[in-house]
């Protein structure tokens, strides 16, 4: 979230688009429902089903899955056709006046330099034209200017175009078109909420760009009541995140070198960007103080300068990523022998489960650490129809490992909206269950025993690894968050005065801002610096203080960059440093320095005609044209899922994202709308929490069954009743279950065909306390994002059928 | 107490007298209270359906906080799970799927269902058990399952149908939800509305939530529900569990919530013979009733015990 | 029960952990007043309190737990009930169904509660200590990393990497234990790393 859930309640429009706020994430909803009682805000929902967001909405329009960027390049193509752009902002904020290369096009559904057997592009055409002073261009009414050039590319998403891809009702569309038209305004805005309805596609991350697009036309980001927020899943999903624990990713998203970058230096030369325009602040300059601080944090001594902090023992990768789908693929090709699924249920959350099942029976051993017994750990168990496998002939060695769960356990989690917020251990651990923390050290030292005794291969990074803790087989939370925080390890005097000490070895530094690349300073994860520093454990804060009831809380926990609440909210100024809406202030410009509610994200004295508020992007400006730094395109464009009801209209030849990655033998495991007629999705539902609560009593008593929802016509038409069985088929597999028969789900019409819609949600296994049933990942096709690998999920095909119950 | 500034619904429990007890009893089943020397602020439990988003947590809550275990059930082809209410649930989520005739639009309805807490309740009029129910000044209406005889009878006296009687126990009993008499007789609002994550439930005094309520529907009627309103009926002299309905004139599109609801004419009877034959009197009637109850277990009063009913009260009319 | 509620020491801003009384913080008093022979006793006397936070969603509610014992003191601790924390800026004391039910998981009937080995071709776990099974695991893991450890690749670049053993952490354990995971994985020279955030 660029925002915080509290602060939803300054909004005056909430778009519910990719997600499902009131099932998925009811308690932060509820400020949701507070804009609505106490500033009259409205609520649109736009979704498949008519969901228990919609329940609660001003609006609802129905749309097809997997065709959210046709319809939001609709809404862009809208304002822009009715002047409802925040123009000031625009103009002074974003990249719309830049100038791109000569070169650049799009046709026929692809940009230029599309490589077809390689699945890629070349990327070239896709930049600024810089001038002279290494700056880049900028004249708004250049015909090749950002703006021009998106205006061309949105143009083709008319009302009508809209209708015929999506299947939103023309007049249903436009309603929703002139609603969030009106937030162009400076003194309205919206919000948009979002979560795993546009992430799982293969198209995911450009479904959240083109929003972010949107939002900025509108002038919607870095200002109260808006922004663009991720309703993440999982309570630590965005902290494990934040600290990396990605394949290609170092904590506080510095990246693992490649093995192209073979030094330092070379890994150095294409991070840590010069300015594109004049006096930008571009932070990533400070890349190389980060880095080595958190080089210092995993290796203390050892990282010198003499050895490029340690730069070696990084592991180089090869490929993109080593992602969830990569690594299977590699497993089901018997290319891997070990894996660990700490808190991970991969048997039911990986797409193809037949393929994860036959992928796992090759490994040589599987570590399982779990609070709960889950599938995964036991996908070599014989669970009749929900697990047909033959024991006997599965090799695999699997070691469960009981682990604490939240109730014993103490440390910081991180909330969609950056809130790091300490909590306490207050429940003895059955059995003999352990902290993970535990675990890992014992893993840890068992393995360095090994290496220290056997010696092997290269063992440095392993018998050097800094284990700075008092008990080195159980390390505190309170330990390892100073650690993530940071420290001086050396004296640091000041540049001034070399007998000053300003920070003594040992102690905390206060922020990243004091982090170094000389190796004085040692850091986990610089985003998380500050959040332990001198003051004590900031994470801990419990102050319900709100000056001016911002729904700030600044004092409340700490939240990642520096406390600051809101991100980029030096944009909710104007361009001489006045709020856009006085009713709504958020950060002000005092003639000397920035102040106001947040800490701003911006250098405090950095004059607001002349420094842009993105500090992060060389620009100093948001891009509208995200030069080559997506893979599928500068700009978002409509491509159909990789398995469809209908063909692309744009470019009929297309199929899926021209650049998603697909293994070899998965193309032939996608189906096609003959064979396949209904347009699936997955989901989940309020009663539950994915794979989990089905352990827990309560959850279980609301939502026993796996079931299927169909809407009243093709229930119809198949003579399906609710609370009878169906069976539901794709290429991949085939499941059983209960069917809901609902006027929730209507067929819709997609270039002159009747498109149904089959919603499957996803809580149900072999073990727990619901009835046993199946996951929508029986069903899923193995294809990820094209840039950030997350499965299609959300958009598939499949057949369905009554059949007869099992007998009871 | 947190220092919140920006104010959510009121807050639970404000102005509330507290602490209530047998001393603060205006109504005692099938016998006689003195009056109270006090009259306790009357409570009330407002629930906005028009801000509900049918999570049950409410239903979760209330199962946690009682230490209810209901079974795990199937699924039967819809959201209504665990599909009414039971001895071991007080509260369900009744889904409505309803078109609107005039607007043509889909509007899902969900309305949790559970004790109205009347302030004429009409099971409190029916049990023949002395002191197994009792009403408060603050107007809740509780089951003391010490005295309660299991006869079903209150369920024949409610208008809306919502106490269920154990059928396994060696002793049927009556269960329904208590508005948290426990929470309330500390300073705590029930269970359900502490939980529900959208304050579609909240808890204060009556008057408070009448006043919420007015908010309520002036937010609804700006939005285009031009009949939004209370449902406060006056056929059970008010509820102290009242709901904010976007569609009030037409309650009964809420999962069959009673446009007019009273107390039965048979349980009028009654409540009649009461006060002059007193429960003495009728004490052979009402064991045979047990006897009943015991051997066919029905949740409701049969038609043999309503035809002996009005036959004790020498009359087939009202 | 109610002198014992009207007896507790109520300190407003309590250590750390030590979730202020919800009681004392809704300022009743009379309790001893309370008596009704269908009302309930107290369900909550004689607890300890602990913040935490809700294990679920983002959203990441304060709740609070009760137990019977005090971990703090040393004490075994049963946790017996579990809210929401009115004190939280997000959630206000709210829980959502899941939430409301969080008391079922930490007691689950299928909690795993011991190490266990499944061998090769074998149809069941067999319980086995942690020691055994710590051991095991080291021994697989150097087995495997010293055997395809890759130090330089082809154009002689020094990669160091480990590619035939892969990790995927946990998503709702602590950023602490997190950084733990980190350095312990990284250090081994594991690529094959991945979090619940890629699905």
């Amino acid at each position: 979230m660029t925002n915080s859930w509290t602060d939803i309640k300054n909004t005056d429009l909430v778009v519910i688009m990719g997600g499902n706020a009131a099932e998925a994430h009811p308690c932060g909803f509820k400020w949701v429902t507070e804009a609505k009682a106490n500033r009259g805000a409205k609520l649109i929902v736009v979704d498949p089903r008519f969901t228990r967001s919609a329940a609660v909405a001003d609006y609802y329009a129905p749309i097809r899955q997997g065709t959210d960027i046709a319809f939001l390049l609709g809404v862009m193509n809208y304002c822009i056709a009715n002047n409802k752009v925040q123009w000031e902002y625009v103009k002074a904020f974003t990249n719309a006046p830049y100038i791109i290369k000569e070169g650049f096009g799009y046709q026929d559904g692809l940009f230029t330099g599309y490589d077809e057997a390689k699945r890629d592009y070349n990327k070239s055409t896709w930049d600024y034209e810089l001038g002279a002073d290494g700056y880049v261009k900028s004249d708004i009414d250049h015909p090749r200017s950002v703006w021009n050039l998106m205006k061309k590319h949105v143009s083709v998403y008319t009302p009508e175009m809209v209708e015929r891809i999506c299947g939103t009702p023309k007049d249903k569309f436009l309603k929703v078109a002139e609603m969030i038209s009106e937030c162009s305004s400076p003194t309205k805005t919206m919000t948009s909420m979002y979560a795993l309805g546009w992430t799982q596609h293969s198209k995911g991350s450009q479904n959240i760009r083109c929003m972010a697009m949107l939002q900025l036309i509108l002038g919607n980001i870095g200002v109260r009541g808006g922004g663009m927020n991720a309703l993440r899943g999982h309570s630590n999903i965005q902290g494990l995140t934040d600290l990396g624990l990605m394949s290609n990713l170092l904590p506080g998203y510095l990246t693992i070198p490649n093995e192209k970058e073979a030094t330092l230096d070379v890994y150095m030369s294409t991070r840590g960007f010069k300015p594109l325009r004049p006096n930008q602040m571009s932070y990533w300059q400070n890349y190389k103080k980060f880095f080595v601080s958190f080089q210092k944090a995993m290796w203390g001594s050892a990282a010198t300068p003499e050895n490029n902090f340690a730069y070696d023992y990084l592991p180089k990768l090869d490929v993109p990523s080593y992602d969830v789908l990569r690594v299977f693929e590699l497993m089901h090709q018997g290319k891997v022998n070990g894996y660990f699924c700490q808190g991970f249920n991969p048997l039911l959350s990986a797409p193809n489960r037949k393929k994860l099942t036959a992928a796992l029976s090759k490994l040589k051993y599987l570590v399982v650490m779990d609070p709960l017994q889950t599938e995964t750990a036991r996908f070599w168990q014989n669970h009749g129809e929900y697990n047909e496998v033959n024991s006997g002939s599965i090799q695999t060695e699997v070691i469960e490992l009981p682990t604490t769960c939240f109730a014993e356990d103490e440390g910081s989690l991180t909330n969609s909206g950056r809130w790091l917020q300490w909590h306490w251990a207050g429940g003895t651990p059955p059995g003999e269950a352990k902290h993970d923390s535990w675990i890992m050290s014992q893993i840890h030292l068992r393995l360095k025993a090994l290496y220290q005794k056997e010696g092997g291969a290269f063992s440095d990074p392993i018998l050097k690894l800094d284990w700075r803790y008092k008990d080195p087989g159980s390390p505190t939370s309170e330990e390892l968050a100073k650690e993530v925080n940071g420290y001086a390890t050396e004296d640091i005097t000041d540049p001034n005065d070399a007998t000053k000490v300003v920070l003594a070895k040992g102690k905390q530094v206060v922020s990243f801002a004091v982090l170094r690349d000389d190796g004085k300073t040692a850091c986990g994860c610089w985003i998380y610096s500050g959040s332990f520093n001198e003051a004590g454990n900031n994470m801990a804060r419990r102050s319900t203080n709100d000056p001016d009831s911002t729904g700030a809380y600044p004092t409340w926990a700490w939240s990642w960059p520096v406390n600051r609440r809101i991100l980029y909210n030096r944009a909710s100024a104007d361009i001489n440093g006045k709020p856009w809406d006085d009713s709504r202030k958020l950060l002000w410009w005092d003639g000397s320095k920035w102040t106001g509610y947040d800490v701003p994200d911006i250098l405090p004295t950095a004059k607001p005609d002349v420094v842009g508020p993105f500090i992060m992007n060389p620009e100093g400006t948001a891009r509208l044209f995200t030069r080559g730094l997506m893979r599928d395109g500068p700009f978002p464009a409509h491509y159909e899922p990789f398995e469809a009801p209908v063909v692309n209209v744009l470019a009929p030849k297309i199929r899926g994202n021209p650049v998603a990655r697909v293994f070899k033998g998965d193309m032939e495991q996608f189906g096609d709308a003959k064979e396949f007629p209904y347009a699936a999705t997955s989901y989940r539902l309020t009663e539950h929490f994915h794979f989990w609560t089905k352990h827990a009593h309560n959850p279980a008593v609301m939502q026993p069954e796996f079931f299927v929802e169909i809407g009243e016509e093709l229930a119809k038409q198949k003579g399906i009743t609710g609370g009878g069985w169906v069976r539901v088929w794709s290429k991949r597999g085939s499941v059983k279950a209960k069917a809901v028969v609902t006027k929730r789900i209507k067929p819709l019409q997609c270039d002159g065909k009747t498109v149904h819609i089959v919603g499957i949600p996803l809580h149900w296994g072999f073990m727990g306390e619901t009835k046993k049933g199946f996951g929508p990942n029986s069903l899923t096709p193995y294809v990820g994002d094209a840039n950030i690998e997350t499965p299609e999920y959300k958009a598939f095909l499949v057949d369905i059928e009554s059949i007869t119950g099992p007998t009871a | 107490m947190a220092n919140f500034e920006f104010v959510l619904p009121p807050a639970p429990t404000t102005n509330i007298k507290v602490a209530f007890g047998e001393g603060d009893l205006v109504a005692r089943s099938a016998s006689s209270v003195p009056p109270p020397a006090k009259q306790l602020t009357p409570v009330a439990k407002l629930i906005d359906v028009s801000k509900c988003i049918g999570c049950k947590a409410c239903e979760v809550a209330c199962l946690e906080w009682n230490n209810l275990r209901h079974p795990i059930g199937i699924n039967t082809g819809s959201y209504n799970i665990p599909p009414d209410l039971d001895p071991n649930i007080f509260t369900v989520m009744r889904f409505t799927e309803w078109v609107n005739p005039e607007t043509k639009n889909l509007e899902w309805l969900i309305r949790k269902d559970g004790c109205m807490h009347c302030v004429d309740p009409g099971c409190l009029k029916a049990c023949p058990a002395p002191g197994a129910i009792v009403q408060y000044s603050n107007g809740i209406v509780d089951f003391d399952h010490e005295k309660c005889i299991g006869c079903g009878y209150c369920v024949r006296g409610c208008p809306f149908n919502i106490p269920r009687i154990s059928r396994n126990a060696d002793q049927p009993k009556a269960y329904k939800c208590t508005l948290c008499s426990d929470r309330v007789a500390v300073g705590q609002g029930p269970a359900c509305a502490k939980s529900c994550p959208t304050h579609a439930i909240v808890f204060g005094t009556k008057d408070e939530m009448k006043k919420h309520a007015e908010g309520r529907i002036k937010d609804l009627k700006s939005r285009g529900f031009s009949n939004a309103g209370l449902y406060d009926p006056p056929g059970v002299g008010g509820t102290h569990v009242m709901y904010v309905l976007a569609h009030a004139d037409k309650p009964e599109i809420y999962a069959g919530l009673p446009k007019d609801p009273k107390i039965s004419t048979v349980v009028e009877i009654w409540k009649g013979l009461f006060k002059y034959a007193g429960f003495i009197a009728i004490g052979g009637l009402a064991a045979v009733s047990v006897l009943h109850q015991v051997i066919a277990g029905p949740n409701r009063v049969s038609r043999a015990d309503e035809d002996n009913a009005k036959r004790l009260a020498g009359s087939d009319k009202k | 029960m109610n002198m014992e509620l009207s007896r507790r020491q109520f300190m407003k801003g309590a250590s750390a952990g030590i979730a202020g009384t919800t009681l004392g913080a809704l300022g009743f008093g009379d309790i001893e007043a309370a008596y009704a022979s269908s009302i309930r006793p107290w369900k909550l006397a004689n607890l300890t309190e602990t913040r935490n936070t809700c294990t679920y969603c983002s959203v990441a509610c304060g709740i609070i737990m009760y137990s019977k014992g005090d971990l703090k003191k040393g004490e075994k601790a049963d946790i017996v009930h579990i809210e929401g924390d009115p004190d939280h800026p997000t959630n206000r004391g709210t829980l959502c169904p899941k939430g409301a039910a969080l008391l079922d998981i930490v007691h689950a009937k299928t909690r795993t509660l011991y190490p266990q080995i499944r061998k090769p071709g074998s149809d069941k776990f067999e319980r086995v200590s942690w020691d055994v099974a710590l051991d095991r695991v080291a021994r697989l893991m150097k087995d495997d990393r010293d055997k395809n450890f890759i130090a330089k690749n082809g154009d002689g670049v020094t990669v160091n990497r480990w590619l035939t053993t892969g990790f995927l952490a946990a998503s709702a354990t602590t950023n602490e234990t997190a950084w733990a995971t980190y350095k312990v994985v990284r250090s081994t020279g594991i690529l094959a790393f991945d979090n619940q955030a890629r699905v």
